[in-house]
Formats: C-alpha cells, structure tokens, sequence
C-alpha cells in the first residue's frame, strides 16, 4: 500500500503539536495537584513544589545535551568493527 | 504423574526433556515444548517449599537441591518466562534454538536451587554453554563473532567461580553456597565471577554486544535468565555489601546514555537492562528486607516486561527484517496489536501506577530513602526519569510511530501474539493486585506502593519527562537517530584483541620467520662457502695488501683474484700459499689466545 495516500496518521507533525498540547495540560494538572494533599517525605526538598516535575524535566533536557557530547567521543561508521 | 516426578531436582525435567526434542515433529513438537515448563513447573509446586537435598561426593558435601523462599521467587518466574517464551518460539522450525532454549533454561533453574558452590558452578557454565547457540543459531559472521565474545566471557566467568570456590574449600572447608560477603581472595573472586554474569560497569559489554546478535526469539530467553541468575547469586551471597549499592547506581545511570543514542533497538532495550538490573544491585547492597524484597519482586516483574519489550521489536524484526531506528517508523497502522503490548512494556518498566515496574522498582528507591543515601536516591530519580526516556518513549515512538518510514508489516504470527499479550497482562496484573507478588518475596511484606504522595510524584516525574521529550522533538534539539555504532568497553578487547593479534602476529611469526632464514638458508649458504672459498678468501685479505703496495691496479688484481680462485677449486695452488695461509691463521688463533 502506498502510504502517502493514506489519512494523516499519529506520526504527523500536527498530532505532534496535539500530542505536546495535551501532555502539557496533563502535567499543569499534576503539577496542581501538588497543592492538595499532604506530602510525607524522606528528604525536604520533596515538598518543594512540583519538585518531581521539576526534576524528571531537568533530568531528560541534560540527557539530551550531554548525549550530544557523548556522540562526539563514541560515535562511529556502522562497519567500524567490520572492516 | 508429577508424584512419580517427586524425586528429580527443579530444571532436571528441562533438561533431561530437552534431549527428546530433535526426535519429535510438527504439532506433536510443538504440543511437546509447551508441555515442559508447564510440567516443570507443577514439578517444583509440588516439592517441598522448605527443601534440602545433601549427598556427599569424595571430600565435598554438595547440596544439589535447596528450597526456600528466595530461591522459589526466582524458580517460579524462571518457569513462568520459559512458557512465555516457548509460546513466543513455537513457530521456530529449528531444533538447535529449542534444545539450548531448554538446555539453558533448565540449568538456569537448576543454579538458583543449587545449595552448594559447585553445583552452583556447573550450572553456571551450563548456561553459558547452551545459551551462546541462540545467539550462533543466526547464522551470520557477526552473530558467530558477538557469540565466541559472549562464551569466552562467560566461560571465564565460571572459572573465575571455581577458582573462588576451591580457594573457600581450602580456607573454610565449606562449599556451602550461603551468605559470603566481602574480605577474602576467594570470596572477592566468586564476587567478580558474579558481576560479569550481572553486568557491572565496565564488566558489562557483553550483554549490548551479544543480545542483539542473537535470533529474534533467541533474545527473548537470553533477556530473561543469565542476568537475573546473577542477581540471585548476589542477592544469596552478597546481601547488604555496601559497594554493591554504589555499583548499582552507577549501572542504573550509565546505560541511559547509551541507550539515548544507540540506533539499534534491541541493543536500546540491553542498555536499559543493564540500567533495570542496577536497580536490582542497589537493593541487594542495601540489603534490609524491604529492599531484598524490592530486589526479588523487581526481578519477578522486569523478567515479564523485559521479555515482552524484547519480543515486541522481535516482532518487528521478524516481519521487516530492520531493528534500527533510523529506518523504522509508523508501523502502528499495520502491526497495532504489537504496538500495544510494547506500550505497555514501555510503561511497565518506565514504572507507571497500574504497570508492574511501579510496584517493585518503589520499594527498591524507598529503601534507599529509609536509608538516607540522598545521592544513590538522587541517582535512581535520574534513571528513572532516563529509563522512561529511552525504553517509555524511544523505543514505541521510533518504531510504531515518529516518522513514516512506509514499512507495512503484517502482524507476528499468533504464538508471538500470545506471548506478548500474556506477558502484557501480567504486567497490568502484578501491578493492580501487587498482593499475589508480595507473598510470594523472600520477607514479609509492610509496604503500600500506592500513596497518593508516591503515585502523583512518580507521574510528575514521568510526565514532565514526556513534555521534555516533546518540546526536544518538536523543536529539532532531539538528538536524530543515526545509522552509526557506539564505542563502549567492547572497543578494548575488539579492537585491542585485533591489536594484540597483529602484535603477536609481526613480533613472534617475524622472529619465527627470521630464525627461519637465519638456519635454514643463511648459515647453510655461509658455510657452503666458506667450505668452498675460506680458506681463499682468509688469503685473499694477507695478499691483497701486498699487491696494492706492490702498484698492482685494481683491473689487474681482479684477474690474479679470479685466477687465484679457479686454482683454489682446482686444488692447483702453490704450496706457499697454502703455508702462508696456515701461517696467518695460526697468527690470529695465537692472537685471540693471548688476548683471552
């Protein structure tokens, strides 16, 4: 089947846009329900404020950046070991 | 039928039925497969759950047999992942993959009920031995070359086991496989044998080298059983080692990086292995009963949704023939019941509530947290924001979805849909009623994974991940999926071993060669001629001088050289000459004397 004569699917980059759109509304929700239950903590900065959110956020944007340098080390040819 | 069984240790009806396979075809094959683990497992229910079986053997009293309840964990999801993956490879025509499927299954069992070392390390090499054809079952010069690796490896693995039990023996008189703990040379080599086996960093190449070299059901079994064996070993003999808890944080961290940027995704999903595993390994160091318990239920859940991940993308393997990522895409529209059972793997092992990963992984990090180690805390918060970053979002998104690569694949075959949809439900099952997996750990269980506290922080940790994830995408800062390799501690001995094999090659074959020459050709030739011309030649030096004094030209003195020879082979010199010679060469031997 040819698929550029198919319906716009889940891999467009508007259902991309939809996707973001909803995550985000899904995370401003948890975020919020932050302020409504009483946070039994090992370690202070738990009950910071969103702080999981915070943390899980910084967490994936500094594995984005540092996997950028990691290629820059360890990255080779697929037939690197063939050849 | 199983009473009349009572008297087989676990893994033997495996093992032994596993030699009957090649003499069996078709349905009644396949009938025959199936009917194994199920037998065996009914097997092990109805021994003893409390069990010890002693023989004594020359000086060693071996306990093949020892049932209790941290080995019964283990023998129960051990049983339950080779059902699951029999189903998955029922389709498989070749008898090679089934009969060290077998083989190597029934030993894993066997090693987790062995009581003694050396039982312990005759299993061990055993599922070495017979798991390295699942990955030579591909038939192809890099599955051959990734499986000599992964034998080589694990062979020594197991000698290093041996050597650490005899060295025990001779220092205790024991080979009791019990508590062992740090301190001595025998204790730390058996520790060592057991972090290769469980990949430890910088030990741990062998597991992203090999897996994805193996058949597409070939790494469904080796997913499940080797590396879960060595936690288990660990988790017996290693209970509450401090520096297992830092080694397990550097191993939750480490493969995420890895795993961010490998384009292979099967390799993607040994990385987060590795990563699961360290989970595992910081609860053994730990070492209370919450975080044994978080260990053994880890491993319990992680065996279910580590196989159903690696037979989704086995799935997509079979039916494309492409596994990496740059090439794959969009295939939610042709193969989505495969695409919903790696979703819910995917959130399984990202540890989401009502997903398994969520009611084992909690108790590990909670341990921890009772603990108060604030960075190992810290680093599992990181991994797990990474493991959902590689194996929850990476691995579904760049096969069943990102862009359209115009791959329509059909569905698997139905066996493989059924593993995977039988897996998929354990995964939602253990996690919506953890009870029937809590009684079944090691200690009795106090633990309440869903607080509110825990449930709303874990999906904040999630979800904003996914946001990270999205805004990265959609904004091109997303690292894009390159068809390229990653160099990792394999580089040393793969190009290292080339290096040495080179080195080997020019210094001893080229000394080998040159001694060769030196007493083959050079000196038979030299002393030809001098038998021939020394004693000429030995002339030749006293008269040259003479008659170049003399005003002889050097025309001239060739002609009396070549004349002086000829007689010289002729035997037609004069007689004085033949004196001076002698005469000359006793000089130099009086000489030499005198000197001395």
């Amino acid at each position: 089947m040819d698929s550029k004569n198919e319906p716009e699917g889940l891999d467009s980059p508007r259902s991309g846009r939809r996707v973001l759109g909803i995550v985000a509304v899904i995370c401003a929700v948890l975020a919020l329900a932050d302020l409504f239950y009483t946070k039994h903590v090992h370690y202070g900065w738990e009950r910071w404020f969103n702080f999981f959110g915070l943390f899980g956020f910084a967490s994936c944007a500094f594995l984005a950046l540092a996997v950028k340098a990691l290629r820059r080390v360890a990255m080779r040819e697929e037939d690197y070991y063939d050849r | 039928m199983i009473d009349s069984l009572s008297g087989l240790p676990p893994g033997s009806i495996l093992l032994l039925g596993a030699l009957l396979v090649p003499l069996l075809r078709g349905r009644v094959r396949q009938s025959y497969l199936l009917a194994l683990p199920v037998v065996s497992f009914l097997h092990l229910l109805a021994l003893p759950h409390d069990l010890t079986v002693s023989l004594a053997l020359f000086d060693y009293d071996l306990t093949p047999v020892r049932i209790d309840r941290l080995s019964l964990v283990w023998g129960y999801i051990f049983h339950i992942a080779a059902l699951l993956t029999v189903i998955y490879a029922l389709h498989v025509k070749d008898n090679v993959q089934h009969v060290s499927a077998l083989i190597y299954v029934g030993s894993a069992v066997a090693a987790v009920f062995a009581g003694d070392l050396i039982t312990l390390f005759v299993f061990w090499e055993l599922t070495a031995v017979s798991s390295v054809f699942l990955i030579w079952a591909r038939r192809t010069e890099r599955s051959y070359r990734a499986g000599m690796r992964y034998l080589i490896i694990h062979v020594g693995s197991g000698v290093l086991l041996l050597a650490g039990t005899l060295l025990y023996f001779d220092a205790t008189g024991s080979i009791a496989f019990g508590h062992l703990g740090l301190g001595t040379t025998a204790t730390n080599l058996i520790f060592l044998a057991f972090g290769i086996k469980c990949a430890f960093p910088l030990l741990h190449n062998w597991l992203q080298d090999s897996y994805p070299e193996a058949t597409v059901t070939g790494a469904v079994f080796l997913s499940a059983f080797t590396t879960k064996l060595a936690v288990y070993a660990l988790a017996r003999a290693f209970a509450g080692t401090e520096i297992l808890i830092w080694i397990g944080a550097a191993m939750t961290a480490f493969p995420i990086f890895y795993a961010f940027i490998e384009n292979d995704l099967r390799r993607v999903l040994s990385y987060s292995l590795n990563n699961q595993l360290g989970f595992m390994v910081v609860g053994i160091g730990v070492g209370t009963e919450l975080a044994l318990n978080g260990t053994a239920a880890h491993a319990f859940c992680h065996i279910l949704y580590k196989a159903l991940l690696f037979m989704s993308m086995g799935a997509v393997l079979y039916r494309t023939g492409e596994i990496r990522a740059s090439e794959l895409g969009g295939l939610y529209r042709s193969m989505p019941w495969t695409a919903g059972f790696c979703i819910v793997g995917a959130a399984s092992i990202s540890a989401f509530p009502l997903f398994s990963g969520f009611v084992s992984k909690s108790m590990i990090v909670s341990a921890s947290a009772h603990e108060k180690l604030i960075a190992v805390w810290l680093i599992l918060q990181f991994a797990s924001a990474g493991v959902f970053h590689h194996a929850g979002i990476k691995v579904p998104f760049f096969t069943f979805f990102g862009h359209d690569s115009g791959l329509r694949a059909k569905e698997p075959p139905w066996n493989m849909l059924l593993a995977m949809g039988i897996a998929a439900f354990f995964c939602v099952f253990l996690a919506v009623f953890p009870g029937y997996l809590y009684n079944i750990l090691p200690y009795p269980v106090d633990y309440a994974p869903y607080t509110t506290g825990h449930v709303i922080g874990q999906l904040q940790l999630l979800m904003f991940g996914a946001l990270a994830f999205c805004l990265l995408i959609l904004s091109g800062f997303y690292p894009p999926e390159i068809r390229a390799i990653n160099l990792d501690t394999d580089w040393f001995y793969r190009k290292g071993g080339r290096a040495f094999y080179w080195i080997m090659d020019k210094v001893l074959n080229g000394l080998n060669r040159g001694v060769a020459w030196l007493i083959m050709q050079r000196i038979p030739s030299r002393l030809n001629r001098y038998s021939q011309n020394g004693m000429g030649s030995l002339a030749m030096l006293v008269v040259e001088p003479f008659w170049i004094a003399a005003g002889i030209d050097r025309y001239r003195r060739k002609e009396k050289r070549t004349l002086f020879y000829n007689r010289l082979q002729r035997g037609t010199l004069p007689i004085g000459l033949i004196a001076l010679s002698v005469i000359v060469c006793l000089c130099v031997l009086v000489f030499f004397t005198e000197l001395v």
